[in-house]
């Protein structure tokens, strides 16, 4: 048997070399010192080897045009076994093959191992790093949500401000005028046809330059005995790169990556962030203004591109030595904090998420179990500024009886009765009318029949959207047809967790012309001012499901 | 993958276990690898989309007026969920009347390689144009390549309304022999 199996490996290796091209590459001599700070590179390339697999499995089922784009996302991810974990791979491999790349370029940096004669290796080494930005860049676009949207209509931006190119640059990525299907099309072009191809024939190039000039020795490598290359340093990259890949998983598994909303070129409230690796880029920007702006969006970022890749031409000393590297040391430290201070300082200048249009499910959700009904009370009861006489709990003032004792609720009929002539219900208060029509009070009584010690909070924490949304919800008698909160009526479509079901514009265009929409749809159209339909649809989009 | 069986020269027998110990961890931990990555890629590839709700029943027609053994191919929307999407198709169906006036109504793909086949009214046969399998008005094969019985939809009658339900292969597959 195992003379057979010799046989057939001979034949092989006499028709193809395979076998000693193999051999020549795991036998490779590298220097004494070589060990564990050199495994960076071997990890990046891995990590590029995952994202190219998980890219393409997410491929698979994945359809490359806006608006379908989202929805077959949606599909990997909500109706696919393992779909989310394919996603979690690709998105956070994106993130940490960025660190390693940079990681094994200050190992580089540190031991000076561009020098005489590996600066074409260095400067290939500078290009993938690009390449690898570019990824990020033009990846971040395909999920086609509001995030993805946002930020490449500013990447197209900056890159339309590049002096002389800026123009074609635009018209090249396709951002000429709006964001749509061309600049979509481009994007994943680059993202999948272009940039593999790139990547791969640099990588090799790269590894056949390592290879051509040996791996860096340090200073008194030259009077050790030389290493084989394989099995121990193949067996330490092989540690790091599971270490690598494990963390990774860990990720993928339990960060749960966004997506958000369906793109929406009409929202206004929407801030966009770009990546974190590129917030120290859009800090620097901020730096500048007026007519020196591109100075921050390109000068600045072309010429520490241009610095990077003349780095060996520009440190021609013979040193070596890490220890001994003051200059690198130094420079290496300025450029961390450096980078780090504007990453934090774009952290904290970017809002919390609550912003109106995206709704903060980790904070005070109470408001949110309200009926229409109740919520519009909530906005008589600030219309009418109540508090200013009764207390809620321990808050407000004491002049009236405390609206959230028990004690002091009716029925809603005395209640109403009671807030049009208070002095007839209860002789002797101070309480003035409260001027609202019968159906208005109604709504107050339902609101304060409610009220209670525990949800009181609900009272401060509901946003004005909603109470404003809930007055539009009443006034169109959207309750007459649907159902909100499990009160209304089962006509139309309940509303509860139609967020998860239509985008925000979806929605709106539906207002406008509901047939148009959904076809065979009996819903009438309805008119709203665009305040009225922000406030309609952000109190709708922040019901729980 | 190629790997040598022996140190090269002149190893000790420290040498040589630390050397075995690499060679197991190497193996150890790629094959811990493409394990966590090959295996839910083939899960993710292989296992199907969670269940979307079940198909209705759809009115194809009036079948009052269907004269027995003499199929007609009734035309009809229906909506299908396609992978991300849930998409309203034209579909049809050869609906027949059996003498023993029962419906059936077949699904219009040949069950040999899925081409369209049609009613011979000549010959009294369905007949498809591809591989000339024949079948029966009742959809047994009589003769060709196609393995097994024409598909029949779930049927159920409304007054003289045919409404359709899934596509369902024949109750019984005969073996050609």
């Amino acid at each position: 048997m195992r003379r057979r199996i010799r046989g057939v490996n001979d034949w092989v290796e006499h028709r193809t070399g395979i076998q000693s091209a193999v051999r020549q590459f795991l036998y490779e001599e590298i220097p004494a010192s070589s060990g564990w700070h050199q495994v960076f590179g071997s990890v990046a390339m891995f990590l590029f080897m995952v994202q190219a697999f998980t890219g393409a499995l997410l491929a698979f089922n994945y359809a490359p045009t806006p608006g379908d784009a989202y929805n077959s996302l949606r599909y990997i991810l909500t109706e696919l076994t393992g779909g989310r974990l394919m996603r979690g791979l690709h998105h956070w491999g994106a993130s940490m093959i960025i660190v390693v790349v940079v990681l094994h370029m200050v190992q580089v940096f540190l031991y000076g191992a561009y020098k005489k004669p590996r600066e074409a290796t260095w400067m290939v080494g500078v290009v993938l790093l690009l390449v690898t930005l570019a990824y990020g860049l033009t990846g971040y676009l395909l999920p086609w949500d509001n995030r993805a949207y946002w930020g490449t209509v500013v990447t197209t931006q900056i890159a339309g401000q590049a002096p002389v190119l800026g123009p074609y640059l635009s018209r090249l990525l396709g951002g000429e005028g709006a964001i749509g299907v061309v600049t979509f099309a481009r994007f994943y072009g680059l993202h999948v046809l272009l940039l593999p191809p790139a990547t791969i024939f640099l990588i090799g190039l790269h590894v056949f330059l390592v290879r051509k000039h040996g791996v860096a020795p340090l200073p008194g490598d030259e009077v050790k005995p030389k290493k084989k290359f394989y099995p121990q340093q193949v067996f330490k990259d092989t540690v790091a790169i599971f270490i690598a890949f494990a963390i990774l998983f860990m990720m993928a598994v339990a960060v749960r990556v966004p997506l958000e909303q369906l793109a929406d070129p009409t929202d206004t409230s929407y801030i966009p962030r770009p990546e974190w690796y590129f917030l120290f880029l859009f800090q620097t920007l901020k730096l500048f203004s007026g007519p020196l702006e591109v100075v921050g969006s390109v000068v600045l970022p072309g010429v520490a591109v241009m610095l990077l890749i003349l780095v060996p031409f520009i440190d021609r000393s013979q040193m070596v030595k890490v220890t001994r590297r003051i200059v690198a040391l130094a420079f290496v430290l300025l450029a961390a904090i450096g980078w780090g201070g504007l990453t934090a300082a774009a952290v904290r200048s970017t809002p919390k998420e609550a912003a109106a249009a995206a709704v903060d499910y980790s904070g005070p959700t109470d408001w949110m179990q309200l009926s229409s009904e109740e919520m519009v009370g909530i906005a008589y009861f600030r219309k009418e500024n109540c508090v200013s006489c009764h207390a809620i709990g321990d808050q407000g003032t004491a002049l009236g009886p405390d609206l959230t004792k028990a004690s002091i609720h009716k029925d809603a009929a005395w209640m109403i009765q009671h807030f049009k002539r208070p002095s007839a219900m209860r002789p002797g208060t101070s309480m003035p009318p409260i001027q609202l029509t019968d159906a208005q009070l109604n709504s107050l009584a339902a609101f304060l029949l409610k009220l209670n010690e525990k949800n009181a909070t609900a009272l401060d924490n509901a946003p004005d959207f909603a109470a404003q949304g809930a007055l539009l919800y009443q006034a169109n008698h959207c309750g007459a047809c649907h159902m909100v909160n499990g009160m209304g009526m089962k006509i139309g479509p309940p509303l509860n967790g139609l967020s998860k079901r239509q985008s925000r514009s979806w929605v709106e265009d539906h207002f406008a012309n509901p047939q148009k929409m959904a076809p065979g749809s009996i819903m009438p159209p309805y008119k709203l001012a665009p305040k009225d339909l922000e406030n309609l649809t952000s109190y709708l989009f922040a019901l729980p499901d | 993958m190629v790997l040598p069986g022996k140190s090269n020269g002149g190893a000790e027998v420290d040498g040589t276990s630390r050397r075995n110990f690499y060679v197991v961890a190497i193996y150890g931990l790629w094959g811990a690898i493409s394990a966590a990555l090959g295996l839910p890629a083939l899960i993710y590839l292989l296992f199907p989309p969670k269940a979307k709700k079940g198909d209705e029943w759809i009115e194809v027609g009036d079948i009052g007026r269907l004269a027995p053994l003499s199929p007609v191919e009734l035309t009809f929307r229906r909506t299908r969920v396609d992978g991300w999407k849930v998409i309203s198709e034209k579909s049809t169906a050869w609906v027949v009347k059996g003498a023993d006036n029962q419906v059936t109504a077949f699904g219009p793909q040949c069950t040999h390689l899925g081409c369209a086949y049609h009613w011979e009214e000549g010959k009294g046969q369905f007949l498809c144009p591809c591989h000339t399998s024949l079948f029966s008005s009742d959809g047994k094969v009589v003769a060709g390549p196609a393995p097994r019985p024409l598909d029949r939809y779930q049927t159920r009658l409304n007054g003289s309304k045919l409404l359709l339900g899934k596509l369902q292969e024949a109750p019984h597959p005969e073996k050609k022999s």
